[in-house]
């Protein structure tokens, strides 16, 4: 039996000219059967209104109460963008008004004002719109239970943005606790098309011992749009060999910013949204209206470029992905993404702003930004014609988010730990942690968690005599909440004109902020271009980097990372191989892209989809060897540091190592084509499977990358307190003391919670170890080895890419050693 | 010297040639280790600043709880160079203790090894600004400053002119100096001696001290401009790296 809609919905729905939609009508029949369900709807099928019209009916039939007191919150609605919230606000606002509804619609974000919250919390509205922080913030405060005990309905929105990611991890937590509070709660998760449907059901369900548990899934109807129509822009100038800022291609971007109505210009990067806004303004003749929206940028300026978009008032907006996910802005005809998507899920997310109708194709248009950016966006439209997904979504839960959700229990009301641990554990991403680990999270935030019990007079919760924990003192609780939060950011610096002079400056105008570890790749006199200028950078001062002018027609040192921060994805990586290994394809390419492949051909090999392409030559007196696995930064890094310890043991001196999206370079001072020569498998062996196992764990130990992850972990844990403005506290001073930590905490705790807790997140996330070990067994016996005179026409982007990786261990040593010996050379006069 | 048990020196000497720098002000030579203490073989004296012992126990107290283990490696590395160089005088530059009431929170075992440090050699407590106050049960002298030959050995550095007044050169920590090095094959920053022919900026003993970029003007205006070495702390030896190959953070 089909449910209908309540005469006043009906009505509403016909005035504007709809028919409700089935998914519509299937969300309302779950809400009234008390069952949790996952909305899998592409964007622009209603899946916000869908969300919400069970909550708009069972308010607009609420009885009207006698007294005066309120009702409390009836809808959670959850959104991992604060732009999103504002947005729906807006669309919400709009059926409740027409229909005249008695409903309050109120948000709380971080920009929410104390004294708007605290009314919120005397009066609350009927549906309060917020972010999985605030959610936090509210459920770990003292008047929780009261305050979210009317809650009968909670909304995930881009539920698949979320959940694969320690954000998603606390928000399943207190997902948990708002599940006990109110008994009566269903929950409907949003999301977008997803490879795995299920694992986001489990998700929205309550776990128990015995199985997986469940919601139900409602699909949307297929769509009955056209489908996309995604081309790769083709340019007059030559396409640059690496690198990520698009110069290139401004004058055609431009020109189709002229042809349509509103563009949206999605680029990967903050800096490399500055640097498309500077080349698309440079070239405005005809005064076209071209606004910047990306995360470093002023609320209240975020804000009004959403709203002049709303308006119309705008021909085009540079944005990164604060604008990814679903707003819905009506009026965008045209997609541009900048850079290679990384992703076909991405790539589908981006272009789902286009014509948010269902009935008209989403139009959009990729950009390279270099040579192995061509293949990549070629090999990411075939995929999105195909309609693949890449995104993975399931992962167990970090243990520095549960040492931080159970402090802010703590916060809320003593608990008794056995209740508490059947609670995180009905919360899917914790549903595999046993006892044991949860004591050891809850010891690590009583009192650090170490074998040697000195700290317990420090504790920061305690057993009280009922045998239930509590927060030692108000201190705990403050500190608690200054520290909430799974996103650690890096630390801004502002950018100001100015000379340092000691440890004072003089100057000067303040241009705008970068993070600190872009300012740490740089030496005096480097140049770099922000807010449309090119800089001369002249030194970091407190919280400010110095800069001049530089002069003019400087070119400026464009920051390596403006590039991708997303690695490739494995189907595109995939993609990407078969397109190399198929020259019939090559035509689909630009020509110059096509002429590049040909001449590798000649000078070198292309390799077969199945194989892996190792190539060694001589470069500048050092020996070169260039793999080409096409499985990512990241797994590209990992491989790279390993084959520098096998290549130091085999005592081959390599000196360092480079990796980009597509390919790794080693470098050093012994000829390894010629080891191979003599010594025919050499190359194979080097790239055994078995590096995964010690050589991974003692350079793990090691790594710059493993210390910083530490860092994030302890920050998240509450090891140690974020920075915040006024403090006067650098990261920098927290990177060293954390490294100490480190250190110390490896070689007397090694099996510590926090350390186990980072090396889950490094294999994970930073290594990508799956990918690898993955991407080893497959080349087994399948290595193509070529030795070369002079570097090849595929290595020449992977070489430009070399340049200032931290070092760590025998390697900064050996950096140290190099130093002194210049010192010494200079000394007898070389 | 005293010495309750006899230990064998922990490397060769010709080891040790390899692994320390020579240092000389006002007429002495001083080795510097890559542990971060400064030996002085005519006075057979061993100097190690800023050990801030107990770091680790006062964060915890205001609700960060660092590991507990800091002052173990502090006093285990201590104990590690005492056994290399056999000195007859252990002097502590200051800040010895995070805190004034560091020594009370130590671990029994730790508080015993330090007796023992500090019963074994002839001690000297320098107080610095985080320990005004030297624990009463520890053996030892306890100085403001200590004039050895025509060296001033203090806690905190006197500004430059001063040092080039006094009959005194100096040496001194307080300031943690740490340098950073970059170039073409990459980065790194470690802990570090500053020197010039008068004075020597020592580099923090303790395992959880941070360190300042021996660049920042605190520590680079104590020198002539581009007339000091920094003597740089690798894993087993000492760097010594001329001015331009440092860089600020």
């Amino acid at each position: 039996m089909m449910t209908e809609l309540p005469q006043q919905f009906q009505e509403w729905f016909a005035g504007q000219g709809w028919t409700p939609r089935l998914h519509q009508l299937a969300l309302i029949e779950k809400h009234a059967q008390q069952r949790s369900a996952l909305l899998i709807a592409p964007t622009g099928s209603g899946k916000t209104l869908a969300g919400f019209l069970p909550s708009l009916i069972a308010l607009s039939e609420r009885p009207k109460r006698n007294d005066k007191r309120p009702a409390g919150i009836h809808t959670l609605y959850i959104s991992p963008l604060k732009a999103l919230a504002v947005d729906i606000e807006r669309n919400l606002e709009k059926p409740v008004r027409e229909m005249g509804l008695p409903i309050r619609i109120e948000t709380r974000t971080g920009d929410t004002p104390q004294s708007r919250r605290d009314r919120q919390r005397r009066n609350p509205p009927d549906i309060l719109l917020t972010t999985p922080e605030q959610v936090a913030l509210m459920v770990s405060s003292k008047d929780a239970a009261s305050y979210f005990d009317s809650v009968e309905r909670v909304i995930f929105d881009e539920l698949h943005a979320t959940a694969p990611s320690k954000r998603g991890d606390l928000l399943a937590l207190n997902f948990a606790r708002l599940r006990r509070l109110s008994p009566r709660l269903v929950a409907t998760g949003l999301s977008a098309t997803v490879r795995e449907p299920k694992e986001l059901q489990a998700w929205l369900s309550e776990q128990k011992s015995g199985g997986n548990f469940l919601a139900d899934l409602i699909l949307a109807e297929k769509s009955i749009a056209a489908p996309p129509l995604i081309s790769i822009m083709e340019t007059e100038e030559r396409l640059p060999w690496s690198g990520h800022t698009c110069r290139h291609a401004a004058k055609e971007i431009y020109a189709e910013i002229k042809k349509h109505r509103l563009t949206l210009i999605f680029v990967n990067t903050r800096m490399q949204a500055e640097l498309v806004f500077q080349l698309l303004w440079a070239i405005n003749d005809d005064g076209l209206r071209i606004a910047l929206h990306h995360g470093s940028l002023e609320v209240s300026q975020r804000r009004k470029v959403e709203a002049a978009m709303g308006a119309g008032r705008l021909d085009a907006v540079v944005c990164t992905s604060t604008l990814d996910l679903g707003i819905d802005w009506g009026d965008v005809d045209l997609v541009i993404n900048v850079g290679a998507p990384k992703g076909s899920s991405r790539l589908l997310q981006r272009i789902g702003r286009a014509n948010h109708r269902m009935d008209e194709p989403s139009k959009a248009i990729l950009v390279p930004s270099n040579r192995f950016e061509v293949l990549e966006c070629r090999a990411a439209v075939d995929a999105a014609d195909a309609g693949e997904q890449d995104a993975a979504i399931s992962r167990e839960g970090a243990l520095d988010v549960l040492a931080q959700h159970i402090l802010g229990m703590a916060c809320a009301e003593p608990f008794d730990a056995e209740s508490l641990f059947v609670e995180v554990t009905s919360a899917q991403p914790y549903a595999a942690v046993s006892r044991k680990v949860f004591d050891d999270v809850l010891a690590f935030v009583a009192t650090g968690g170490y074998a040697l019990r000195s700290y317990e007079r420090f504790a920061k919760i305690r057993k009280d005599g009922n045998g239930l924990w509590r927060a030692s003192n108000p201190h705990v609780v403050q500190q608690y909440r200054m520290n909430i939060g799974t996103i650690v950011e890096a630390t801004m610096l502002k950018v100001r004109f100015g000379k340092p002079r000691g440890s004072q400056f003089v100057g000067g105008k303040v241009l705008g902020e970068v993070e600190e570890y872009f300012a740490e790749t740089m030496v005096s006199g480097d140049t770099f271009i922000f807010s449309g200028e090119v800089l001369r950078f002249e030194g970091i001062v407190g919280d400010s980097i110095l800069v001049s002018r530089a002069a003019p027609n400087t070119d400026p040192k464009i920051p390596s990372y403006a590039g991708g921060k997303f690695p490739l994805s494995t189907h595109l990586a995939a993609r990407v191989r078969t397109l190399l290994a198929d020259e019939g394809s090559w035509k689909t390419l630009p020509a110059q892209v096509a002429e590049w492949l040909m001449i590798q051909q000649q000078k070198s090999i292309l390799p077969g989809s199945a194989e892996m392409l190792v190539e060694t030559f001589p470069r500048h007196g050092r020996f070169h060897l260039v793999a080409y696995p096409f499985e990512g930064r990241l797994a590209h890094q990992t491989l790279g540091m390993l084959l520098t310890r096998r290549l130091e043991r085999a005592r081959l001196r390599p000196q360092g190592f480079v990796a980009n999206d597509y390919a790794l370079s080693v470098w050093g001072l012994s000829d390894i084509g010629l080891r191979e020569t003599r010594e025919p498998g050499f190359i194979q062996t080097l790239f055994d499977q078995d590096m995964l196992g010690d050589d991974l764990e003692a350079w793990l130990n090691e790594s710059a990358l493993m210390k910083r992850t530490f860092r994030y972990c302890a920050v998240i844990a509450g090891l140690i307190h974020r920075n915040f403005p006024g403090q006067e506290k650098r990261s920098r001073q927290v990177t060293m003391s954390t490294d100490l930590v480190y250190d110390v905490l490896r070689s007397h705790e090694p099996d510590h919670i926090l350390l186990r807790a980072a090396r889950a997140d490094a294999a994970t996330g930073l290594l990508d170890i799956g990918r690898l070990s993955e991407m080893l067994s497959r080349i087994q016996g399948r290595i193509i080895h070529k030795g070369l005179e002079r570097p090849s026409p595929l290595s020449v982007p992977v070489l430009l890419e070399i340049g200032r990786e931290a070092v760590s261990g025998e390697a900064a040593d050996a950096l140290l050693a190099e130093a002194a010996g210049e010192l010494i050379a200079e000394a007898i006069g070389e | 010297m005293q010495q309750t048990a006899i230990t064998p020196p922990a490397c060769s000497s010709q080891e040790l040639d390899q692994a320390v720098a020579v240092i000389r002000i006002a007429g002495y030579d001083l080795l510097a280790d890559p542990s971060g203490a400064l030996f002085w073989p005519e006075e057979r004296m061993l100097i190690v600043a800023d050990m801030h012992l107990e770091k680790g126990s006062s964060y915890a107290a205001r609700g960060q709880m660092l590991p507990p283990y800091d002052s173990a490696v502090t006093l285990a590395s201590l104990t590690r160079i005492i056994a290399r160089y056999r000195p007859a005088r252990l002097v502590a530059l200051g800040d010895s203790f995070h805190d004034t009431r560091a020594c009370e929170r130590m671990e029994v075992n730790c508080q015993e090894a330090l007796k023992t440090l500090a019963r074994n050699v002839e001690m000297v407590w320098i107080t610095g600004n985080h320990d005004p106050e030297i624990p009463s049960m520890l053996p030892g002298t306890r100085l403001h400053k200590l004039a050895v030959g025509s060296l001033m050995l203090r806690h905190e550095p006197m500004v430059r002119e001063h040092v080039l007044g006094s009959r005194y050169g100096e040496i001194a920590g307080h300031l943690h100096p740490a340098a950073r090095i970059v170039t073409d094959r990459g980065r790194t920053r470690r802990k570090s001696f500053v020197s010039d022919t008068t004075r020597i900026v020592m580099p923090a003993f303790g395992a959880f001290t941070g360190g300042l970029n021996l660049l920042d003007p605190a520590i680079r205006l104590l020198f002539e401009r581009d007339a000091f070495e920094a003597h740089v702390c690798g894993k087993t030896r000492i760097y010594t790296i001329a001015p331009d190959k440092l860089r600020p953070d």
